[in-house]
């Protein structure tokens, strides 16, 4: 049983593997090709994993210690995996001076867990974002792709309870 | 297609379809469907509209969708127009009134007053968007002293089809400068124009434009930098979610004028809707030929590919987006050499922000006379501005350059809101500073903001009421550039950090005296100092609030008090017993239960759990929750 459930892990992670691969294929040879090649990664593995890293510098024939420093550079990438749902308060300043930190306090507490971390369950990882641009509807949070604005700390507790 | 004479024919063809000031021959519903209008509920909208209309079988009638108008606050914004009938605007729509406007409106021909924009606002008695007598949308007090150029076209055309792009003049200005004009030609249009750039610095953009020409080599590149990292700015998106059209169009003029073939688009990766309408869009313009090779059948080819950025605010400077596309860590280097000399891959490169794009268009058909007939003999042209923060009408307005402060803020905004008092308001973003009351009445153009010691940046305009604490406020940029330093040179990475780490101080009771005159001498050192813009500006809301709100400062520091009641180590929050019903409600809100009571019998908070978030005061519907500080002030 145990032998069944590993060869289907590795099935798993070598068909993401291909997916990746895949993926680079249109990428190759552009000028400026790792930057577009770490967004892909991260769109099919949600972060960047070392294997995918290793992957890119075969194919885009790039050390693998520069990828490292353009990924560790862009706040964007992430060489953790994150929760399922990725919680990111607006913290530019049309939301901050409407009271953005009330906001982040209040999750922080609810979830119980600090900013930039996930929660033990890897349901949710808690972000703290530059601004979305959404300012006229400040203060926002965006949940995934959704954006939740003219909030107040008393919202939050009912906005979660939509993704538990 | 390949040439002008077919361009024509889709502007004949589509004309009547985008025409909503005349009375078109085609009935349509135009909803605005930007990120504010998503946030806001336009998807439920749209999918009601649909399903009533299906029900009554008038599927044939168009919902079209369009960009951003820019009154943020009033979305999701509806447009009706009916065959022979005059536009009617809807906000604040749900799909429950969807209902009654297809029934009345759509159907019968009762246009549902309660629903529209005059009846809402007359309602709401909202200073500067109220006293109308239409149910347009322009003539809304908020769109009267407004100059659209840059945002001509968002919230009227269909972000997502170049038919309707065409059809109201698209592409008509590159007709005109490929075929017409010579390169020298457009570039010296652009310089008697005296365009400035709308990223923030305000160079003048024709000799930007005319260096790269002059600079001699096989390659060229143009770039359009849509990285719109300061925080509060959303002009660019909104340009790229309602029109990314006009920048296509506008960068391959750019790329005629100057010599490249090539064009890239630098975009955040937190605008995912734009990234997809500028996809779409880039697809669309070279199906129909306007991107690829032999545009209008001339010899001119120009090609554009988009990056995305990955979240550094220091990759909107433009030697570190450079560096970014070229697939480096986004670090700026020493100029000179400037861009326009050696760029992308050391090749000749122009770099111009979306905003400054959005005028090219225009420019070439109307001339450069036109364009400065309008702002100021220095400013010529309009800005866009992000209103937000502590202002009635928050949203997106363009306005001719000179308009002052206070027209901006109290006739188009409406003022402060809940009859607070009027601050400061603070533009551009980190590299800017914070205004006070005394100079409400400048002009707004590069050179009068600058003086009074802030800038123009790329648009965000924060109004900040009583409540606010300066030094709190500077402490915010000064967080963000800190984080956001590249870390190449010592005077940013260092300096900013030990400038936070004494704002940090100040605001949470420990600051001296000498910790103000430190601020002010490492602010003036690094400005003196540090490699690139970001890092010689970061110092700016250190000094503007220095030089303006000293004395908060100094409360801080003297008097160990937060006049705005801010900044926690100062404040304590207590409820007046006099005044609590003890409804609970406060206890319920608490997160961390500090607050107990019985019911009917005045509450009490527990000072040692309590975390002074201040959510009971903001919930409390009888004032018996008090600041103490604020109590003070008054």
């Amino acid at each position: 049983m145990e032998n069944v459930k590993k060869c289907c892990a590795n099935q798993q992670t070598s068909k993401t593997l291909l997916k990746a691969k895949e993926e680079l294929r249109d990428i190759k040879g552009k000028e400026g090709a790792l930057i577009p090649a770490l967004h892909k990664i991260q769109s099919v593995y949600g972060y960047l994993p070392e294997e995918a890293l290793m992957l890119v510098s075969e194919e885009l024939d790039i050390p693998i210690t520069q990828i490292y420093g353009v990924a560790s550079f862009y706040s964007f990438f992430s060489l953790e995996p994150k929760g399922q749902h990725i919680i990111s308060v607006c913290l530019g300043t049309a939301c901050y001076v409407k009271g953005a930190q009330n906001i982040l306090e209040r999750l922080s507490s609810e979830l119980g867990i600090e900013e930039g971390s996930t929660t033990e369950d890897g349901k949710f990882t808690l972000q703290a974002t530059r601004c979305i641009g959404a300012c006229g509807l400040a203060p926002v949070i965006m949940i995934d792709e959704k954006v939740y604005g003219k909030l107040s700390s008393h919202d939050i507790p009912k906005i979660l309870r939509e993704y538990k | 297609m390949k040439s002008a004479i077919e361009l024509n024919e889709i502007r004949n063809t589509f004309k009547d379809e985008v025409c909503q000031y005349t009375n078109g021959s085609i009935a349509r519903i135009l909803v605005g469907v930007a990120t504010c209008g998503i946030a806001a509920g336009a998807e439920s909208v749209i999918s009601e509209f649909q399903e009533q209309l299906n029900q009554l079988g008038l599927s044939d009638i168009a919902i079209t969708q369009t960009g951003c108008i820019g009154v943020c606050d009033l979305e999701p914004i509806v447009d009706v127009i009916m065959p022979g009938e005059d536009k009617v605007t809807y906000v604040r729509m749900t799909p429950e009134k969807v209902k009654k406007v297809v029934s009345n409106h759509i159907k019968n021909g009762h246009i549902v007053e309660e629903y529209t924009i005059k009846h809402i606002l007359d309602n709401l008695n909202t200073k500067g968007l109220a006293n109308i007598n239409s149910t347009k949308l322009e003539e809304v007090n908020f769109f009267k002293k407004q100059k659209r150029i840059a945002l001509k076209n968002c919230g009227i055309i269909n972000p997502e089809s170049i038919d309707e792009y065409i059809a109201l003049n698209g592409y008509k200005a590159l007709e005109k400068a490929i075929i017409e004009m010579t390169s020298k030609e457009v570039v010296d249009l652009l310089k008697e124009s005296g365009l400035r750039g709308r990223g923030g610095g305000g160079f003048t953009t024709g000799l930007k434009w005319e260096f790269t020409a002059k600079a001699e080599n096989d390659k060229k590149y143009v770039v359009c930098n849509a990285d719109e990292g300061d925080p509060g700015a959303f002009m660019d998106r909104s340009i790229l979610e309602g029109d990314p059209q006009s920048i296509l169009e506008a960068m391959t003029i750019a790329g005629y004028a100057v010599g490249a073939n090539k064009g890239f688009i630098y975009i955040r990766a937190e605008y995912p809707m734009a990234v997809k309408r500028l996809e779409k869009a880039i697809s669309q313009a070279k199906e129909y030929e306007l991107l690829g090779k032999n545009i209008l059948g001339t010899n001119f080819s120009f090609d554009i590919e988009l990056r995305l950025g990955a979240g550094a605010f220091v990759c909107g400077e433009e030697t570190a987006l450079i560096r970014s596309i070229e697939g480096e860590r986004g670090m700026s280097v020493q100029k000179p050499p400037f861009p326009a000399n050696s760029g992308l891959w050391g090749k000749p490169t122009l770099i111009n922000n979306v905003e400054t794009f959005a005028n090219i268009t225009q420019m070439i058909l109307k001339g450069s006379e036109w364009f400065r007939s309008i702002g100021t003999e220095k400013s010529p042209g309009t800005k866009v501005f992000a209103l937000g923060g502590k202002i009635t009408n928050t949203g997106l307005v363009e306005i001719p350059m000179g308009t002052t402060l206070r027209e901006v803020i109290y006739e188009i905004g409406g003022g402060i809101p809940h009859n607070k008092e009027f601050k400061a308001v603070q533009t551009g973003g980190p590299s800017g500073g914070c205004i006070p009351f005394t100079h409400i009445d400048s002009p707004i153009d590069y050179d009068t903001l600058t003086a009074i010691g802030s800038m123009m940046g790329s648009g965000g305009m924060i109004v900040m009421d009583e409540d606010n604490c300066m030094v709190d406020v500077a402490k915010f940029f000064l967080e963000f550039v800190s984080h956001e330093s590249c870390g190449k040179c010592s005077p940013c990475r260092i300096g900013t950090k030990r400038l936070l780490e004494i704002l940090t101080k100040i605001t949470e009771g420990k600051g001296t005296i000498e910790d103000i005159d430190n601020l002010e001498r490492l602010s003036h050192d690094i400005k003196a100092t540090a490699l690139c813009g970001l890092g010689q500006t970061a110092p700016n809301p250190v000094l503007s609030t220095l030089k303006y709100f000293r004395h908060e400062y100094e409360a801080h520091v003297n008097e160990h008090r937060c006049v705005a009641g801010v900044c926690k180590a100062f404040k304590s929050y207590t409820i007046k017993p006099v005044r609590c019903v003890g409804c609970g409600v406060c206890a319920r809100v608490c997160p961390v239960h500090a607050i107990t009571g019985v019911v009917k019998k005045p509450y009490s908070i527990d000072q040692e759990k309590c975390i002074k978030c201040g959510a009971c005061m903001d919930q409390c519907r009888f004032e018996a929750i008090e600041n103490t500080f604020k109590k003070e002030r008054e």
